[in-house]
């Protein structure tokens, strides 16, 4: 018995079939946790999406992700979720991009990528080219930035409310009753990398502490 | 509805313009130009099912074209669930689609067992493809009540209510809360039901379910419903794949596709069911597909209710699944196990997985990227009323102004969900 997750038609000859299918635009294709991911080429990924879904039968686009890595020289991940209803099987392509530049947009193969793409440019900022409306779709009318980039931090930048003396709803910038409190609860064993409460000042000679009080009879009056 | 008179297309937020700019005359000729009219059908409508902004393009009555805008119930889930461990993220998925709670959670915890390949107990598997089962009827009660009433008629759905309030309760009873449950955990379920409330279930069946059938009689063969209904909507084959439809909306088109089915978790592969298929790809179909899978729900939870075993209701991974509290008593192991688990969370292997499970509205789908930490370095939620809400604009075309409602309805959509 394993873990009861949906269970399809088995990998077996996928990856082979499917390098031979991309050639050179397949950056590379491994099975991690029984689903397969493939490594596109970012230019190339019209042309291989149209290669799996007309030649090797993945005909549905359920979904488009996108990660962010800020560590990785191109810092985003694009996700293309592809299911197979004859076959009964899903897999995974993956792409990658940066802010500046553009994924070659898959809507004139699924209508359905319109949609995923606004979100995912709205999201991450990531330009896709050939997309005819790409609009900002689940953040605000006039939002800034692109929330679920790491760097943009939880509690964002501006919060509305409605003012009773303007009577409509106004932005201002976040003010929070309290600091935002992030619990970090991994085990100091495995590599927390926060300062335990008490050892401050362990690290830090220089820190002191509190100047000694001064003597009654040294006190200027 | 606030009715503005512009062909403009991009019609911002506020935009008033004159009545009698949508009308031209031409002085040479003296020939009157209408332009088309343009409305917001919501965000605040009764029959948008929730905040949903439709900006329509009229000619006459008829639909020329139509910008669904969308996002705004959107509260930041993804975001939110990063910063959070596994098991604290979860209650966010309630509040998904919150008229189907725990199918939500379902993909949830099929993602985190699938990258931590943690086995489940056989009864957990049959009480959670159990109370699956059972929020399919909850959520298609509310879908078919508000359908019906959208196209006109009220009996249905107050009758409908019924069925679906004892559901909530069946849900208390389970959880200790009507909607927003928690009870789905990676492992396993959150606490096992009691033996009352299964039997309870059971005679639940027998007794109440009527209330549909005679609820579903009334409009069934209805004319004014069948006019409202039957070729209105229509969705091929085809265009139901290529604009990634699922759950009922592809079914009503034609194409036999249920992941409970055709990808089976937990113990669905032991279950005798049939898949509903539609014939003629309409409203009409959309609904009478929802109306069978309840019955086909019925029988999938008397099937459970027969087989569901004896046993643990939870993984005994204590590394994965907190101890029982009487346990914690005695043991300091399973009170160092308890501190753990809810102070730091379980750490989940390093990979990603894109998990799937046939929510009552379609393909509902967690894709979980894992860093190897207590916190999901990404979630991605994949709602069903985002494809199907895309698909409104080809779907309206053509159709009266008053068809809005019957299609918005047969999507069955529910913007915690959309928009998350």
């Amino acid at each position: 018995m394993s873990a009861p997750h949906p269970k399809y038609a088995s990998n077996d000859g996928v990856i082979d079939a499917a390098r031979a299918a991309l050639g050179d635009m397949l950056l590379g294709a491994t099975e991690t946790v029984g689903e397969i991911r493939l490594d596109v080429k970012r230019e190339n990924v019209a042309d291989a999406l149209r290669i799996l879904r007309d030649e090797m039968a993945y005909q549905q686009l359920m979904e488009i992700a996108g990660v962010d890595y800020p560590e990785r020289p191109e810092r985003f991940e694009i996700v293309y979720m592809l299911l197979s209803l004859t076959k009964n099987h899903r897999l995974r392509v993956h792409v990658s991009a940066d802010e500046m530049t553009p994924v070659p947009s898959v809507t004139g193969l699924w209508p359905v990528a319109g949609w995923l793409e606004r979100e995912v440019f709205d999201l991450y900022g990531v330009l896709f080219d050939g997309n005819p409306d790409l609009r900002r779709i689940l953040t605000d009318y006039g939002f800034r930035g692109h929330p679920l980039r790491k760097d943009f931090p939880m509690s964002g930048f501006v919060e509305m409310r409605y003012s009773e003396e303007e009577k409509r709803v106004v932005y201002s910038p976040v003010k929070l009753a309290q600091d935002f409190r992030t619990f970090d609860f991994t085990s100091p064993w495995e590599g927390a990398d926060y300062v335990l409460p008490g050892d401050e000042k362990a690290r830090v000679p220089e820190a002191r502490g509190a100047p000694t009080p001064l003597k009654a009879d040294e006190v200027k009056k | 509805m606030s009715v503005t008179t512009t062909d403009s297309a991009t019609v911002g937020r506020g935009t008033t313009v004159p009545p009698s700019q949508g009308v031209t005359i031409d002085p040479a000729s003296g020939e009157v130009a209408i332009q088309n009219y343009t409305i917001n059908f919501g965000p605040q409508h009764p029959a948008a099912h929730g905040v949903l902004r439709l900006v329509l393009e009229l000619d006459g009555e008829i639909v020329e074209r139509v910008d669904p805008h969308v996002g705004l119930l959107h509260r930041g889930t993804e975001k939110l669930i990063e910063y959070k461990t596994y098991l604290q993220a979860l209650p966010y998925f309630d509040r998904l689609d919150y008229c189907s709670p725990m199918c939500m959670e379902h993909s949830y915890v099929l993602a985190i067992e699938k990258l931590l390949g943690i086995e489940v107990p056989l009864r957990a598997q049959y009480l959670r493809v159990l109370f699956a089962e059972l929020t399919r009827i909850m959520n298609h009660m509310l879908n078919l009540g508000s359908h019906v009433m959208d196209v006109g008629a009220m009996t249905p759905n107050l009758w409908l209510f019924e069925v679906r309030e004892d559901t909530m309760g069946f849900y208390e009873r389970a959880s200790g809360a009507r909607m927003h449950a928690a009870w789905f955990r990676p492992g396993g379920v959150h606490q096992d039901v009691p033996l009352k409330l299964l039997t309870d279930i059971g005679d639940w069946l027998d007794t109440r379910l009527h209330l549909f059938e005679d609820a579903i009689s009334l409009v069934a063969d209805n004319r004014i419903f069948k006019q409202r209904n039957v070729d209105i909507g229509v969705v091929s084959r085809d265009d139901a794949i290529a604009w990634g439809f699922s759950g009922p909306m592809i079914r009503a088109a034609g194409v036999p596709w249920d992941i409970r089915k055709s990808q089976p978790y937990d113990v669905y592969d032991r279950m005798e069911f049939d898949v509903p298929v539609g014939t003629n790809g309409d409203c009409y179909d959309r609904f009478m597909v929802r109306v069978e899978e309840v019955r086909q729900s019925a029988r999938i939870i008397k099937q459970c209710l027969a087989e569901m075993p004896d046993g643990p209701i939870a993984s005994l991974d204590r590394k994965v699944v907190p101890p029982k509290r009487g346990e914690m008593k005695q043991s300091m192991e399973a009170l160092i196990h308890h501190f753990k688990l809810y102070t730091e969370g379980f750490h989940v292997p390093a990979g990603d997985v894109y998990v799937a499970t046939e929510s009552p509205k379609g393909e509902f789908g967690v894709y979980l990227v894992s860093d190897g930490t207590n916190k999901p370095y990404r979630c991605k939620i994949r709602p069903t009323a985002f494809s199907h809400l895309q698909a409104m604009d080809f779907m309206m075309k053509g159709h009266m102004l008053a068809d809005t409602t019957a299609i918005l309805s047969a999507i069955d959509v529910v913007f915690g969900e959309c928009d998350r």
